[in-house]
């Protein structure tokens, strides 16, 4: 065998090898769209498997009549919002006054944060201090116990160390205050950091679960997966039970469950291409830290 | 005098300050201060200051536990059969896909095996059990048309784990690739040429260039992932574990959540916490030291 036709086979069996992965890696979606859009017969009788059977749209109008769902969308859409501009304001706050090696206490301060990444009190003294603040049951219990990571702190705080000082002692001579070199020449220069960043406070507030599992049980507060939790999970549980012993009919429809999965998976799909390259450049830079 | 330039100076830093130190110290040290009812009977009428104090009472009935030892020798087992497991897994698919030679395939492929990572556990929990069900799931159905099954996978717990791991896999290995990836990038091309030129084939290829090239990445991720064994996330194993396979999916973070806030037992809770705490602090310094020793650099 000549090394070319050797070449040549690696390179077909490695695309082929790929493809599989790459199809195995979609076809859960396939699945569950499949069985959204099936009748609960075909469902049932373990027929659907990656394309639809008698094609049936009925699941997804109840999930789009369900106005709890729709609210529970439009809560997150917000929810996700406001905690991402919180935590991009209060980490840019923070992290620009510790690039300052002048400043008094700047290494107490970073050691009062790095300590947090290593440990912490855990979930039940988080518990506590959240209903000791009179937060559960609001929306601050899902935005402020988690205003700045210190992961992420750390890197927009090395991003910001590599600004040429010479700019910044340029601004200091024209008579810039701190405030003002912040808005005009640190932040300028920062925009990809600031929107990888607000992207991965965004992603860890859409997919957040267990927060709202402690904190909220009023339901105009669930935040989308909670609520998937609720109505997909608990039924489930009982499913698993019942696939024991045969003959015995689902209380919630397959279909009616899986179109609430795609329901909330699908806004993910919509904005994850766009964003993808920010993602990307965001493990970088924290690696580029460690 | 200097005093007051200094200030007139840098105030507005400090007042940069205020808000995220006033943060740390109310949301990460209150929960800190907030661990001393591990050694008191806590209850919510009394407060953490009125509660009474019983020494190390609860950590002897922790340490009695059989609930305990279970879930801890999950954490375990879980986090080293996912190392297993999970770890070489973006490795390999990392060598697949730096060997694509075209690159609208190579960048397809990438932007699909990315996508799990970025669903919440919550809507992979939903997916799972579908997927994996008995009477309409996919594999299931992929194994009764090779006439095998079916299979419980989600209620016996042996299968159970097959599950559990699957998931991690099918979640985890695109996007551990990025790392790889990154640094196949680093490797000198001239190495990869003179490889061709004394004729090695591919496969020799990468066992002598690439995976050298990537010895210090899977170096420091191990150590990372030998850091956090005892770490266990909770929304994976709470969501994909049921009733059924209690045995094997109850793990330290779920188990706090139901001893804690489903049973009200706050103190046992505060001392597994604390436990999990302590112990992978040790795990992360320990972690640290072994890549000082190995590799010049820590991880921290």
């Amino acid at each position: 065998m000549t090394e070319r036709t050797s070449n040549r086979i690696f390179d077909t069996v490695n695309v082929i090898l790929l493809t599989i992965f790459v199809l195995i890696c979609l076809a859960p979606f396939f699945h569950i769209a499949a069985i959204s859009l099936s009748s609960t017969r075909a469902v049932v009788s373990g027929a659907v498997t990656l394309l639809p059977i008698d094609l049936d749209l009925r699941a997804y109008r109840s999930v789009l009549s369900d106005m709890s769902m729709i609210h529970s969308l439009g809560f997150t859409v917000f929810l996700t919002a406001l905690t991402t501009v919180l935590c991009m304001i209060m980490t840019v706050a923070a992290a620009y006054p510790l690039t300052h090696t002048k400043l008094k206490g700047r290494k107490v301060f970073m050691f009062i944060i790095v300590v947090t990444m290593f440990f912490s009190g855990g979930i039940i003294p988080e518990y506590i201090l959240v209903q000791n603040l009179h937060l559960l049951n609001t929306v601050w219990a899902l935005v402020l116990p988690g205003l700045i990571s210190p992961f992420y702190l750390i890197i927009l705080i090395s991003f910001f160390n590599g600004i040429p000082n010479s700019l910044v002692e340029a601004a200091e001579i024209d008579g810039a205050t701190q405030f003002g070199t912040l808005f005009k020449i640190i932040l300028p220069l920062s925009l990809p950091v600031i929107a990888t960043l607000s992207l991965f406070y965004a992603v860890g507030r859409w997919n957040g679960f267990q927060d709202s599992l402690l904190y909220i049980t009023k339901t105009e507060l669930y935040p989308l997966q909670l609520k998937l939790y609720q109505l997909v999970q608990n039924s489930m549980i009982s499913d698993v039970t019942r696939n024991e012993g045969p003959g015995v009919l689902h209380s919630t429809p397959e279909s009616l469950k899986a179109a609430s999965v795609v329901f909330a998976t699908v806004p993910i799909l919509l904005v994850y291409p766009w964003l993808q390259r920010y993602f990307v450049s965001g493990v970088m830079l924290g690696a580029v830290k460690g | 005098m200097r005093g007051t330039v200094y200030f007139r100076r840098y105030w507005q830093l400090y007042a940069l300050l205020v808000l995220p130190l006033a943060y740390f110290i109310v949301f990460k040290y209150g929960p800190m201060w907030g661990v001393q009812i591990a050694f008191k009977d806590f209850n919510f009428f009394q407060g953490i200051m009125g509660s009474e104090w019983i020494g190390l009472d609860a950590f002897r009935e922790v340490f009695h536990s059989h609930d305990f030892f279970n879930t801890l020798r999950n954490t375990l087992m879980l986090n080293i059969l996912d190392l297993i497991v999970s770890f070489p897994a973006p490795l390999i698919l990392a060598i697949m896909l730096f060997e694509v030679k075209f690159q609208w395939f190579k960048r397809l492929s990438q932007t699909i095996l990315y996508i799990p990572h970025f669903i919440s556990w919550v809507i992979i929990g939903g997916i799972v059990y579908q997927v994996f069900g008995t009477q309409s799931g996919l594999v299931n159905n992929f194994l009764a048309a090779l006439g095998l099954g079916p299979v419980p996978f989600l209620s016996d717990k042996h299968y159970w784990l097959f599950t559990y791991l699957a998931t991690g896999v099918w979640q985890s290995a695109g996007w551990g690739t990025i790392l790889y990836l990154a640094a196949l990038t680093g490797i000198n091309r001239d190495l990869f040429e003179a490889a061709e030129v004394d004729g090695a084939g591919r496969l020799k290829r990468i066992w002598h260039i690439t995976l050298p090239g990537l010895k210090t990445t899977i170096a420091t991720l191990l150590i990372i992932n030998l850091g956090n064994m005892i770490a266990i996330g909770f929304d994976r194993p709470f969501v994909i574990g049921n009733k059924m396979v209690m045995d094997y999916s109850d793990v330290l973070s779920t188990y706090v959540y139901r001893t804690g806030l489903e049973s009200g037992q706050y103190t046992l809770a505060t001392v597994v916490g604390l436990f999990q705490a302590v112990v992978g602090l040790v795990f992360v310094l320990g972690a640290n030291y072994a890549s000082k020793k190995l590799t010049d650099e820590g991880i921290l």
